[in-house]
């Protein structure tokens, strides 16, 4: 009797726990939504930012935005997955300074995202002199994320059976086409999705963008990497300390947009997901 | 992988053939001051739609940094610049130029359902906010008042405000009472007070004028003999609003106003100030200082030798 009450009561408890998270989240989105939504329109998203809230448009954070996240991710996965691969496939496990390179990235993986701000300053900004541009901001965001692109793609490339690996040398493959030709491929999905979780973290970030040098008010949009720049949590962020309430709403609409862009990026990297499942 | 490469490889060689950067006006500094060249920034952009302006936002002190460095052309202070700061300027070989461009007028507000606060003398809000300060309840500050708990919010301690409060009221700056409610975000502390009868908050003039329907600002009186005086934009700017009223600034690096682009644009923000700076919720200058500037900055250039009018670009 006492068992069968901790086993409903348990079940109970799990399910309470998960409607009740999900049941805040909707609470907070509607509350945005109706708060932002008659300000999000086509003028909004092609306007430059302005004093006067019916003229206050996100273009330029968006596409600072869009820009710091593509060069991101191309500098944060080539790396994370070649990290990854070398120490799955390659390094010798119980090297002492192979295992102080894994507690390293466990480590960093946890830093919080304001020290990465003051290296990219040091490193990015004043000794290798990119200044206030978006190389500089993209590199110290592809740095916050590479540990978690690491360990997701290392747990990935440690779930593909052994069997497959054997196949492929019993056919007389080499080293590098059975990591290229088969274990990459097969851990491809779980790569992505540790790939949409740190790009989905380098969007929401603010800290180390204000710190390497994110600009609150830019009137054009970027053309190179050595451009100054602005980003959606940087405006959304700055709109909503305005003493005039209409730009509150303004900063919901600006994080309606926010969430549509990840929900859009995440939704590629799902179809790319879901492709590379059926191939296996 | 090839293509990779040669991609990444011709990103970092076109690193050298960008020099944009120098023909944009780089502006940094004060929170406070920032919405003032935001607006001036965006009304800029209609006699110089191809000039590039961009501001950051450090604080004051942070803003400094960069500027005694030579890094901005122009920095949003609000207050003056410091001895240490002058001192590293001088390291850097940096010289720099003040120009007021408008006042802010620190409000000291409680919420609209408070009915027993008429008006608050410095040596009251001193006691309240000295450090150390054994204020409890309302009675403690006048005996007239009641015996409730009086809750206080406050500007975080790295803002301007509250380096100029503190000077003002207990006579040093960054010395106050610690416990009290503390925001970066001045819309924090106007949700604190409105709905609290018993809450005491200060902060700048801009948020007080937004949210008048909320919360009412409590006349200040100077000393015993002093009026008491409102917070107002006639008030402020007449200099009545003692001591609780200052000058914001920006400074500009004279070397920058050799280029078009800054002397352009530091000249728009005198001559637009007058008409903007209400839009945004401070006091502007008498328009005489504005004019005052104006001509200054005019010499200055002339000086270094540049045109008093110069191209547009």
């Amino acid at each position: 009797m006492n068992r069968r009450l901790m086993d409903r009561s348990f079940y109970w408890f799990c399910k309470s726990m998960t409607w009740m998270a999900l049941g805040i989240l909707l609470i907070l989105i509607f509350h945005i939504c109706r708060q932002g939504c008659e300000y999000l329109d086509w003028q909004f998203l092609s306007s430059l930012p302005s004093r006067s809230p019916e003229k206050a448009g996100i273009k330029t954070a968006l596409a600072g935005t869009v820009w710091i996240i593509c060069f991101t991710a191309l500098f944060a996965i080539p790396f994370g997955i070649a990290t990854a691969l070398y120490l799955e496939e390659y390094a010798p496990k119980r090297h002492p300074f192979v295992r102080l390179l894994q507690i390293n990235i466990a480590n960093l993986a946890g830093m919080p995202s304001i020290i990465y701000g003051l290296l990219g300053l040091t490193i990015f900004v004043r000794s290798l002199g990119f200044e206030r541009s978006i190389l500089a901001g993209s590199l110290t965001l592809a740095l916050l994320i590479l540990p978690v692109i690491v360990i997701a793609s290392q747990e990935a490339i440690k779930a593909v059976p052994d069997s497959i690996r054997f196949a492929a040398y019993a056919m007389g493959a080499r080293r590098y086409q059975v990591v290229l030709g088969q274990v990459l491929p097969s851990a491809i999905p779980g790569i992505m999705t540790g790939i949409i979780l740190s790009i989905s973290r380098a969007i929401g970030e603010t800290a180390p963008l204000i710190i390497v040098g994110a600009m609150s008010y830019i009137a054009y949009t970027p053309e190179s990497i050595f451009d100054m720049f602005t980003v959606l949590p940087v405006q959304i962020y700055n709109w909503a300390g305005r003493p005039k309430e209409e730009f509150h709403a303004i900063a919901a609409a600006g994080i309606m947009v926010l969430l549509l862009l990840l929900l859009s990026l995440n939704f590629i990297a799902v179809t790319i997901r879901s492709r590379y499942q059926r191939y296996k | 992988m090839k293509v990779f490469f040669t991609t990444i490889l011709s990103l970092f060689v076109s690193a050298t053939s960008f020099a944009a950067k120098n023909d944009a006006v780089m502006v940094d500094g004060s929170s406070t001051v920032f919405p003032i060249t935001e607006a001036i920034a965006e009304d800029f952009r209609n006699p110089y739609p191809r000039v590039r302006v961009a501001i950051g936002v450090s604080g004051t002190g942070g803003g400094f940094k960069k500027f005694v460095k030579g890094e901005t052309d122009i920095n949003n202070a609000s207050r003056k610049i410091k001895d240490s700061e002058m001192a590293l300027a001088k390291k850097y070989n940096v010289s720099y130029k003040e120009i007021p461009v408008a006042y802010d007028g620190i409000s000291v507000v409680v919420s609209k359902k408070n009915d027993w606060v008429d008006y608050i003398s410095v040596a009251e809000l001193k006691k309240i906010w000295q450090p150390g300060s054994t204020v409890k309840t309302w009675k403690d500050v006048r005996a007239s008042w009641p015996d409730k708990e009086i809750r206080l919010y406050g500007p975080g301690t790295d803002s301007g405000t509250f380096d100029y409060f503190t000077k003002a009221i207990n006579g040093k700056a960054h010395v106050s009472r610690s416990n009290f409610t503390k925001s970066e975000d001045d819309n924090v502390l106007v949700q604190g007070v409105q709905n609290d009868p018993a809450a005491l908050a200060y902060f700048g003039f801009a948020y007080y004028q937004e949210n008048q329907d909320k919360i009412r600002a409590v006349p200040v009186k100077a000393n015993d003999t002093a009026k008491a005086i409102m917070p107002s934009v006639e008030s402020i700017n007449s200099g009545s609003y003692t001591p609780l009223s200052r000058a914001v600034y920006i400074y500009v690096n004279p070397e920058a106003l050799k280029k078009d682009n800054v002397y352009n644009f530091v000249r728009h923000y005198l001559q637009a100030a007058p008409r903007l700076v209400k839009d945004v919720g401070y006091v502007p200058l008498p328009k005489e200082a504005y004019l005052t500037e104006l001509k200054k900055l005019e010499q200055e250039r002339v000086a270094l030798g540049g045109d008093r009018l110069a191209k547009q670009d």
